[in-house]
């Protein structure tokens, strides 16, 4: 198949990868015990994307891997984000059309913060 | 190897729909799930991820071994990917059976502490039974597939030149590494300190 | 007939081909080849076709009263199954199931699909689905319409909604393999010189067809199990009541659903491209722009699921984006509309029976596509959405589109997939009572809509009651329009004359190889030096 000419990994490389892996994992927990507001999440997402794209480029081979399955890769999180965000876009404003009826605010406020 | 990264994408998607439940209901109820969060155990669900990321290293160890035609390597990194993959299942069994203990199973005489927040949070569980779930059903089915590479070892069928198969569950189980370092945080980590 | 271009029309007694080459039940179902794959794909959705065209007989019988003659629970889950039969079960896997399956491996010059047990296994699995589902009707059906809204479908109905489920959860993972096995077989199995420019149309649109499959499937999948947990353990992730939103779940089975209607109308325009080129003798016209709108409706459709939520309680701003992306999908289709008039343009236009199917399709498609638009648009679509209005656009696309690109790509292959050929003047009969039976069915449920029926009612204001007799009597003209040809494709098979290996004088290496083609179609792997649709100046072929 196609992965003949992949070239092997050397096990430093790999090792390398994993002691960061493992670094990020603590890291993430330690950050996770200070209160940053909205930051612990931005901190959170950002370390587990590090994390993902590390194991997407170096132990599911991307790096070695021809344009194809790049494209196949980035497509599936585009659509990843075409359901999550165009969703969200929906949560996201419809207390604009609340905010623009005061009348109605005292109701929604079960439901929004 | 296409079409693995074709299946992938379909389970990215699968898994998409309860991200963006997930993504709502956070936001539509932050109090609510802020209070959920002093009943996930940090250390146990970090463990599980260290754990996780060792079995990757040793699955991706296992591809090189095929990848050189070392046969005993193999072998050996095939058994302690599915060693790490078992340890993380049974930590994962006792978080579920606290949550059980706790009444914390939704839909199954659920009862929480705070009564405003009995129904809301009652969704913040089910997404985490949900999302949690399915990825202990994919370890499962994970662990299925490494018996399966492991007996075609046994068997002297993979050498440098056949490893496909070791290649695609690779990718697959890598796949559910990935998956679990997202569900660590949004779970385990988001608004605990809140 | 038209012109036989090459080749001898008689053909040895016994020469071998893949429906002779080996006999017995077990040589079809544990079968690996694609075209026996999907002979049994032909005859499975034929069978729920027949279903679903039985539910929606009794339902139009229903309307001829203005009270109806059913009780509104039987009329709500005949109209529900007809429509999860009917979508799921046969619009779906309707082409790429049969015909894609079929000649997409010929066609690119391959020896079968990139993974010929997994399409095997996309048989059963679609079998197993039926099978649950047809539980669920003999057990007394659904009734929450095919779109299983919450929370009635999870809370409140008291029909086999998890059977049913369960029917859909199956057959939707049936879809993803076949549209996996399309994707990596156009890139993996092409002969050589098959360039991405030289593949014949119908390809590109089942290639496009594949990626919404997999990229779109998976979210019902998730959906529809959301909602069976939701049924069996109540967590309330979609129930009002205890903080859950229904309409999230509009938005994640939308997310497959809008898509999902490409699905159904994608390969049928590939069919459509194939048949116009043919029976007008000539390229098709702005072949990289039709390739092209493939891929552009593929993504698109992904950006414009809200606007079936216009009138649900999705936010205001939302509905505005998605009506504006709701307008841009409308482009590349009417590009392929243009493009396939340019073709016949000027072209030598035979008016054999495929080429009746499509221009059937391009007018009511056209018809279908253009009250799409009006739909798109927010405030007509806030007044027309719960009429049937709505009823008759969507099966102006679905069956005046997909349906009738169905029927015309089986008369065109029909020669290549049984070695024999279909009676002409009878398969013009009933395209053309197909036609009138349709126009007359759906066309008087624009009006309707228009003056304001509710549709899924099953009584309706005693002024109605002209424009309903109308409809159910065009109902039972295009009932009877598809059991012509039923009948006379079950005689064909057996009694049918030998057909050659090219009877309408096509381009394309499926017509290159004999009728039927033998089990690993071609001896030796094709070389391809020609670019798709290569009729050749106009004046050869009329002179």
């Amino acid at each position: 198949m196609s992965a003949f000419h992949v070239p092997i990994p050397k096990v430093g490389t790999l090792v390398a990868v994993w002691a960061t892996l493992i670094v990020l994992t603590g890291l993430t927990s330690y950050v996770s015990y200070f209160e940053l507001g909205e930051w612990n999440i931005v901190v959170a997402l950002l370390i587990a994307v590090t994390k993902a794209s590390l194991v997407a480029w170096v132990f599911m081979g991307v790096r070695h891997s021809t344009t194809l399955t790049r494209l196949f890769c980035v497509a599936g999180l585009a659509w990843l984000m075409i359901l999550i965000l165009l969703t969200y876009s929906d949560y996201s404003t419809r207390n604009w059309t609340y905010q623009a009826q005061p009348w109605s605010t005292n109701k929604a406020a079960g439901t929004s913060r | 190897m296409l079409g693995m990264w074709t299946f992938l994408i379909t389970e990215v998607l699968f898994f998409g729909g309860m991200f963006a439940a997930y993504a709502v209901y956070r936001n539509m109820y932050p109090d609510a799930f802020a209070s959920t969060s002093k009943f996930m155990d940090v250390v146990l669900g970090g463990t599980n991820t260290a754990v996780l990321i060792c079995s990757s290293l040793t699955m991706v160890l296992a591809v090189r071994a095929a990848q050189l035609s070392k046969r005993a390597h193999l072998i050996l990194f095939l058994i302690l990917t599915m060693i790490f993959g078992t340890i993380f299942l049974v930590i994962k069994g006792f978080e579920y059976h606290s949550k059980w203990v706790e009444h914390l199973v939704p839909g199954f005489d659920f009862q929480y502490d705070e009564p405003r927040y009995q129904h809301n949070a009652q969704i913040l569980f089910f997404l985490y039974f949900a999302m949690t779930g399915m990825h202990a059903l994919h370890m499962v089915i994970g662990l299925g597939l490494l018996t399966f590479l492991l007996v075609q070892a046994k068997r002297r069928i993979f050498n440098e030149n056949y490893f496909a198969p070791v290649e695609m569950i690779g990718l697959y189980w890598h796949f559910v590494d990935i998956v679990w370092i997202f569900l660590f945080p949004l779970l385990y980590l988001i608004g605990h300190r809140r | 007939m038209a012109t036989i271009a090459h080749g001898t029309p008689e053909i040895a007694a016994e020469e071998v081909n893949y429906l002779n080459v080996e006999h017995g039940w077990k040589s079809w179902l544990f079968t690996t080849d694609h075209k026996r794959i999907a002979f049994l794909y032909l005859i499975s959705i034929t069978a729920m076709f027949f279903v679903g065209g039985t539910m929606a007989v009794l339902f139009r019988i229903n309307l001829l009263e203005p009270e109806g003659i059913f009780s509104s629970e039987t009329y709500n889950r005949l109209f529900s199954m007809h429509g999860i039969v009917m979508v799921f079960f046969f619009l779906v896997p309707s082409i790429p199931a049969t015909l894609a399956n079929f000649l997409i491996p010929i066609m690119i010059g391959a020896k079968d699909l990139a993974f010929p047990r997994i399409n095997l296994l996309s048989w059963y699995l679609y079998v197993f689905g039926a099978i649950f589902t047809i539980y669920a009707v003999a057990r007394g059906g659904v009734d929450t319409g095919w779109t299983f809204y919450a929370p009635y479908s999870s809370t409140y109905s008291n029909s086999y909604v998890l059977s049913a489920v369960m029917g859909v959860f199956v057959a939707g993972f049936s879809s993803i393999l076949t549209g996996l096995n399309f994707i990596v077989t156009v890139h993996k199995m092409r002969a050589p010189g098959m360039t991405w420019s030289r593949l014949p149309l119908f390809v590109w649109s089942n290639y496009a067809t594949g990626l919404l499959q997999v990229l779109g499937t998976p979210v019902l999948a998730i959906s529809l199990t959301l909602i069976a947990f939701e049924r069996v353990a109540h967590v309330g992730i979609f129930d009002p009541n205890i903080g859950g939103d229904p309409i999230l779940f509009q938005h994640l089975f939308w997310f497959y659903s809008h898509p999902a209607v490409y699905i159904m109308i994608l390969p049928g325009m590939g069919v459509i491209s194939e048949i116009v080129a043919c029976f007008s003798r000539k390229r098709v016209f702005g072949y990289n722009f039709v390739a092209f709108s493939s891929m552009a409706i593929a993504v698109l459709s992904f950006f414009v699921w809200g606007h079936h939520m216009f009138v649900t309680g999705e936010a205001m701003y939302t509905s505005v984006a998605f009506s504006f992306l709701s307008f841009m999908v409308a482009v590349p289709s009417a590009i392929k509309v243009f493009n396939w008039t340019a073709t016949m343009y000027k072209g030598s236009v035979s008016f054999d029976t495929p080429m009746l199917y499509a221009f059937g399709f391009i007018g009511l498609f056209t018809i279908g596509g253009l009250t799409g638009l009006f739909l798109a648009a927010l405030a007509t679509d806030v007044a027309t959405h719960g009429t049937y209005f709505i009823v008759a656009h969507f099966h102006y696309v679905m069956v005046g589109g997909m349906v009738m690109a169905f029927l015309g790509g089986l008369h065109y292959w029909w020669p290549k997939i049984t070695g024999r050929l279909y009676p002409e003047a009878w398969a013009k009969f009933a395209a053309l009572i197909i036609f009138i039976g349709f126009n007359l069915t759906f066309f008087p449920q624009f009006i309707l809509g228009y003056l304001g029926m509710p549709r899924r009612i099953h009584a309706y204001p005693p002024e109605f009651q002209a424009l309903n007799v109308l409809s159910t009597a065009g109902a039972s003209i295009l009932g009877i329009g598809y059991l012509i040809p039923m009948i006379y494709f079950a005689w064909s098979i057996r009694k049918g004359p030998k057909a050659p290996a090219n009877p309408w004088g096509a381009t394309g290496l499926e017509w290159e190889i004999q009728s039927p083609p033998t089990t690993y179609n071609f001896d030796e792997t094709p070389i391809v030096t020609k670019e798709a649709y290569d009729y050749g100046p106009l004046e050869e072929v009329v002179g």
